[in-house]
């Protein structure tokens, strides 16, 4: 449905919680730099299938996924896929803020240290930039190091989304990232990600159909694990082609 | 009557029945530490601290068995600290939650309420007579740590389990490993839950006498332990033969001991109810 190349996609895939089927036969693609939403009713899969992108599935016992998830084209269910190398690629940002109670500046360059990085000019830059870039930058300057827990809940989601930015990924996953905060601080997340996306592709999943409106440009719905519906934001909420999406975004269900 | 009424006056008397279960453990101890206070406190001064044991009970002090309670106190933490810390994190992160898992965890229960004379008699055959450590500093430690591993275990899977999945998740969507996210997050953040645990196993093995009698711990020892490898006397078992000499000064000087053991045992407790308290105060998810 267009020229773009896509960043993500997903090919014949189907993923399982034990004997249960939660994803079935998804084939999907996710343009670079653009932002796809998930949307549908809780239990319908749209949170496992992102979570599928970063392979944050793999720590929960009995999960098993069949099919192809590829990432630049290539297959990140590979065996010769390693997964602290595929998550500096793919940051995820979660539904509820979740800093680690430690300092704002150590919460920002964890991902940093973890790799080893030590050097403190290399480590402040990389926590200027990305408080910056996550419009934190101003609120917290004076005191990087004090506890990120005495922050404000919508601070903390967007300390959290500049932690996911210090490793410079190229994929940032959100799993309902302004469903915790109060409208203030959600009309800030969703202005930050439209200004990322003209770095990032950005994969966001939202009960909110306002939300996924207004920030997104490809919608896809999911149902009972399946992908019902995938299109451009406009057309989808203006003209649905399936009659579920259409009960769905019109809040007749869900 | 009512209902009501009923409902009410059955409130009003569980209410009191739970004041006076709670005033008789109170009282209980209260007369307890009164009795063992006016008894012994006399009796403790400079020399009851310094002094090696004595056939004479008016010369006797408790220097070789505080001195022994002391060693035998930093050497089971030494060996019981990192093998129950360690176990506790395979279980918690590392193990499958399968079958075997289950099996060990109830296993692990049930080894905490072993008395702790079995694990006395365990330490005589496998540390003292197989390894040949005789009645040592260190063959005691060893039996004390085996003493209390299950209870630093139980109590170390339950301060990781408090810490939020939601931590685990973020460390480990910025690309940490497993390790790095118990050596950076899971164990910092349950680090006062931890410790406050092994503090409260120390204090249980202080108080042990039993499983030190059975390996072979002496009543007499007239010099101060200065390595692992030699023998020893604890506290309890200080006081365990004072009280079954026949003079009365010697129950004295067991009063006194058992006012030093208890200010042990109140000060380990006071630590780690205030580690708990700070890390309640400290970490709100």
């Amino acid at each position: 449905m267009s020229k773009k190349t896509n960043k993500l996609e997903a090919i014949n895939l189907d993923a399982y919680y034990g004997d249960f089927h939660a994803l079935k036969n998804i084939n999907i693609g996710m343009e670079e730099k653009a932002v796809t939403a998930f949307i549908g009713p809780s239990g319908c899969g749209k949170s496992t299938f992102l979570r599928t992108f970063n392979r944050m599935n793999d720590y929960i016992d009995g999960f098993k996924v069949e099919g192809q998830i590829l990432l630049d084209g290539k297959d990140i269910y590979q065996k010769n896929i390693r997964v602290d190398e595929l998550r500096k690629e793919v940051g995820m940002v979660f539904q509820k803020p979740n800093p680690f109670p430690k300092s704002i500046f150590e919460n920002v360059v964890y991902g940093l240290k973890i790799q080893g990085i030590k050097k403190k000019s290399v480590l402040e830059e990389a926590a200027e930039t990305s408080l910056k870039r996550a419009a934190l930058w101003d609120e917290v300057k004076d005191k990087l190091h004090k506890s990120a827990l005495a922050l404000s809940g919508g601070q903390q989601q967007r300390l959290c989304i500049a932690r996911a930015l210090a490793i410079s990924p190229s994929v940032l996953l959100m799993d309902e990232p302004a469903s915790a905060l109060d409208p203030i601080s959600t009309a800030k997340v969703e202005e930050l990600i439209y200004e990322l996306k003209t770095d990032y592709t950005i994969v966001i999943v939202t009960h909110n159909m306002q939300q996924a409106g207004r920030v997104s440009d490809h919608t896809a719905f999911f149902y009972m694990g399946e992908l019902v519906e995938f299109n451009k934001t406009k057309t989808m909420f203006t003209s649905p082609k399936d009659e579920r999406t259409q009960n769905y975004i019109t809040g007749r269900f869900g | 009557m009512t209902n009501s009424d009923i409902n009410r006056l059955k409130d009003k008397a569980f209410q009191v029945f739970g004041i006076f279960c709670t005033f008789i453990g109170l009282v209980v101890l209260a007369v307890f530490l009164f009795d063992i206070i006016a008894e012994g406190i006399a009796r403790i001064d400079w020399d009851f601290l310094t002094s090696l044991p004595s056939r004479r009970a008016s010369r006797a002090g408790i220097l070789t068995a505080w001195v022994g309670t002391l060693w035998i106190l930093v050497l089971t933490t030494i060996i019981a600290f990192p093998l129950g810390v360690a176990a506790g994190v395979y279980l918690e992160e590392y193990g499958k939650k399968n079958k075997m898992a289950n099996f060990l965890e109830i296993n692990i229960a049930n080894l905490a309420g072993v008395p702790s004379i079995i694990y006395g008699l365990l330490g005589l055959e496998v540390f003292v007579r197989q390894m040949r450590l005789g009645g040592s500093l260190l063959a005691g430690a060893l039996t004390l740590s085996l003493l209390i591993l299950p209870i630093i275990i139980v109590t170390t899977r339950e301060a990781i389990k408090a810490v939020p999945r939601s931590i685990r998740d973020g460390s480990y969507a910025l690309g940490a490993s497993k390790w790095q996210t118990v050596w950076n997050q899971v164990l910092p953040a349950s680090f006062g839950g931890i410790l406050t645990g092994i503090i409260l196993a120390l204090s249980r093995a202080v108080g042990e006498a039993a499983p030190l009698i059975v390996i072979g711990a002496l009543a007499y020892v007239p010099f101060t332990p200065s390595t692992p490898m030699d023998e020893f006397t604890v506290l309890p078992i200080q006081i365990f033969n004072w009280t079954s000499r026949p003079q009365e000064a010697f129950l004295t000087n067991a009063a006194a001991a058992i006012i030093i053991l208890l200010i042990i045992t109140f000060l380990l407790n006071g630590i780690a109810v205030y580690l708990r308290n700070k890390q309640q105060k400290k970490v709100k998810w």
